[in-house]
């Protein structure tokens, strides 16, 4: 948006103002645009759909891999369908993988996984929804797969000697999700319950869940 | 000294994706080629030249160096997931040896390990 002026200092009724998109559009910004725009003139494509695109993306969420999750806890025949194909076993469970070729990874007591894409910021997003945004960062790209025991204890997960990590760089057509471990102490919880424990970070493998 | 070669457990079910043309099995210990080239590639730096062993055929896709740049990418590609211990990427300075990192590397970017 053209800018006249500056929102600087104080606003009449004495707050701060709030930053919003002041600075100037960067040339990928505007091609964006342009090209958006162009799309639409020439009728290949409708303001309605791409939002209707951005709104399919957003309704993804860590809730829905969650429910992967604790049914993979709860029943062994689709634990083993899971792991051998990602893609069709969340597809028996309503969720659409799309082009998504999504490859589970389980933690045992002897093995700790954790995800990361050091060139650039490849997720499962059909099924968990966007990243969050340090998974995006340089920082954890490039210390993940150099000192990932350093990284998880920043996470607060410290990971005892004997437990060996297991990274997985997403460098081309997988996207992966980490089968975390069923806490002890969880033994007949309903799947809704289970789903609940299972957050976003557990199916990144910078956390784990934990039953109280 | 090269560090031991990672272990890894072959899967116990097939390949999801098709996959006709796989040089490599699990198990088999390759080596990332040291190439480069201007363009758009999916094999990071920090294992090229190294020695790992194949965990899993994933199939056969698209080569992303050709479609980066609007061509079929056909004929696809065997895809591999390779497992590289710690020590073999980062040497000394490892922060736990047998750790490891498993990526995905194209086939025309591994050689046998034992190749000259």
């Amino acid at each position: 948006m053209p800018h006249d002026h500056h929102h600087e200092g104080m606003s009449p009724s004495g707050h701060p103002y709030r930053p919003d998109n002041d600075t100037p559009l960067t040339y990928w910004q505007r091609m964006e645009i342009a090209v958006r725009e162009l799309l639409v003139e020439k009728g290949v494509t409708t303001p309605a759909e791409v939002n209707e695109q951005i709104e399919r993306m957003d309704a993804r969420s860590p809730a829905d891999g969650a429910a992967v999750v604790a049914r993979a806890w709860d029943d062994p025949d689709f634990k083993a369908r899971l792991l051998a194909d990602g893609s069709a076993a969340i597809a028996e469970m309503g969720f659409e993988p799309e082009v998504m070729k999504l490859v589970v990874v389980e933690n045992t007591e002897a093995v700790h996984n954790a995800v990361v894409c050091t060139l650039c910021s490849c997720y499962p997003r059909n099924l968990l929804g966007l990243p969050p945004d340090w998974y995006k960062t340089r920082a954890y790209r490039s210390r993940m797969v150099k000192e990932p025991r350093a990284v998880l204890a920043e996470f607060g997960l410290e990971l005892p000697e004997s437990t060996h990590v297991r990274v997985h760089d997403s460098t081309a057509d997988m996207r992966y999700l980490v089968l975390p471990r069923r806490p002890d102490g969880t033994e007949g919880w309903s799947r809704e319950d289970l789903a609940r424990i299972v957050t976003r970070d557990c199916m990144i493998g910078t956390a784990v869940p934990k039953a109280g | 000294m090269r560090p031991p070669l990672p272990e890894v457990t072959p899967p116990d079910f097939p390949p999801p994706y098709p996959t006709a043309r796989a040089r490599f099995r699990p198990g088999d210990a390759v080596r990332v080629k040291r190439g480069d080239a201007p363009g758009h590639m999916r094999t990071p730096f920090y294992m090229r030249g190294r020695v790992g062993r194949v965990e899993r055929i994933c199939g056969d896709f698209p080569n992303p160096e050709e479609l980066a740049y609007h061509r079929d990418g056909l004929p696809a590609r065997p895809l591999y997931r390779v497992r590289f211990s710690m020590a073999e990427l980062w040497g000394a300075g490892a922060e736990r040896q047998t750790d490891t990192v498993d990526a995905e590397i194209f086939d025309h970017w591994l050689e046998a390990a034992d190749a000259p």
